[in-house]
């Protein structure tokens, strides 16, 4: 993955507009962070290959970034967007790394179903 | 001595950090070791370092990894359950028990590694040893491997008691760093810093590397059949 650039990311968003997608959306702080810190609260969500068409999307923020999907009965949101990739599946990776490295939080789409 | 020894852990790297010496332990000893992993880890959050993998290609690599980390081992029976990483709960527990019977059953191990249900931190964990301990129950209790268990869980002891299995693996000390090298993907951003305080004999880092804790679990207990 490579350091977000929001002008070829609204691009790419752009072109996905109208179209059947399928989605990866993921937040986490991992399964050990209410064992390092007892008073911790994890939490974290996940979903895999949901159908989706978005009517607008837009990429916001200075970095870490946002990416906001109006849909035709809801929305979808993602933040602490920090590297994105375009890979030969044609699918569109964004993920947030912490300080560490380590994944906070996932969005990926495509126009095909991801693995299960 | 052990006539054939399975291991069954979620996660590619679940054998490495409290297990890999004891299983070097066995290899060595031209003792056949079994390992089922049930998922890829596919949900990992460390993607090394610096940044190798991302979500969709991490499964692909912690295979690699894991095939890597086996070789070192000297493991050469792997049966991969193709679960996913963190849905183990929530999957069809009767079939995940069906399937590790079915292991038991061929390879028929007179001991089991796995994690002590209830006590093993991550959901996966703690899944996983309950299913194996039901699968186990299927077994006439004559008939029944001894089951060694892996906890770590804040404040286990109080409740378990002290392990009464801890395995002095220092002779495969460093063969156990290189297993956990081998899971790059999951330990590069550790492994420097144990090694140096390993060879620094640092207590707690020496500690960490050359002992291995497991409690017997008490698989007669309760309801069996």
């Amino acid at each position: 993955m490579k350091p977000i650039d929001p002008l070829k990311v609204q691009h790419t968003l752009s072109q996905l507009t109208g179209k059947k997608l399928y989605v990866h959306l993921e937040t986490t702080n991992g399964a050990y962070a209410s064992h390092y810190n007892q008073q911790f609260l994890s939490a974290g969500a996940f979903i895999r290959n949901v159908q989706l068409t978005f009517v607008q999307g837009k990429i916001k923020g200075d970095g870490p970034y946002r990416i906001g999907l109006e849909t035709e009965s809801g929305w979808l949101y993602a933040e602490g967007l920090t590297d994105w990739e375009l890979n030969e599946q044609k699918q569109v990776l964004f993920a947030g790394h912490d300080k560490d490295g380590k994944l906070a939080v996932a969005l990926e789409l495509s126009v095909t179903p991801f693995p299960k | 001595m052990e006539r054939h020894v399975l291991i069954i852990f979620p996660h590619p790297d679940d054998e490495a950090f409290g297990v890999a010496g004891t299983i070097l332990s066995y290899t060595r000893a031209g003792i056949p070791v079994t390992y089922i992993c049930l998922t890829l880890g596919e949900m990992g959050r460390n993607m090394g370092r610096p940044l190798i993998a991302n979500r969709e290609t991490l499964p692909h690599i912690r295979q690699k990894e894991l095939e890597k980390a086996c070789e070192l081992l000297g493991i050469h029976d792997l049966r991969q359950f193709g679960l996913r990483d963190k849905t183990i709960e929530f999957a069809d527990q009767q079939v995940i028990i069906d399937r590790i019977y079915k292991v038991i059953e061929d390879v028929k191990p007179s001991l089991i590694i796995t994690f002590y249900p209830g006590y093993a931190v991550h959901p996966d964990h703690n899944a996983t040893g309950a299913a194996v301990i039901q699968a186990v129950h299927r077994l006439p209790k004559n008939n029944r491997p001894v089951v060694h268990a892996y906890a770590f869980s804040e404040g286990c002891e109080a409740v378990i008691g002290s392990p009464d299995i801890i395995n002095d693996v220092t002779p495969f000390a460093e063969d156990k760093l290189k297993v956990l090298e081998a899971h790059e993907s999951q330990t590069a951003g550790m492994i420097g810093g144990l090694k140096k305080r390993y060879r620094q004999k640092d207590e707690a880092a020496v500690r960490r590397v050359t002992e291995e804790r497991f409690w017997t679990y008490p698989v007669n207990d309760g309801f069996s059949s």
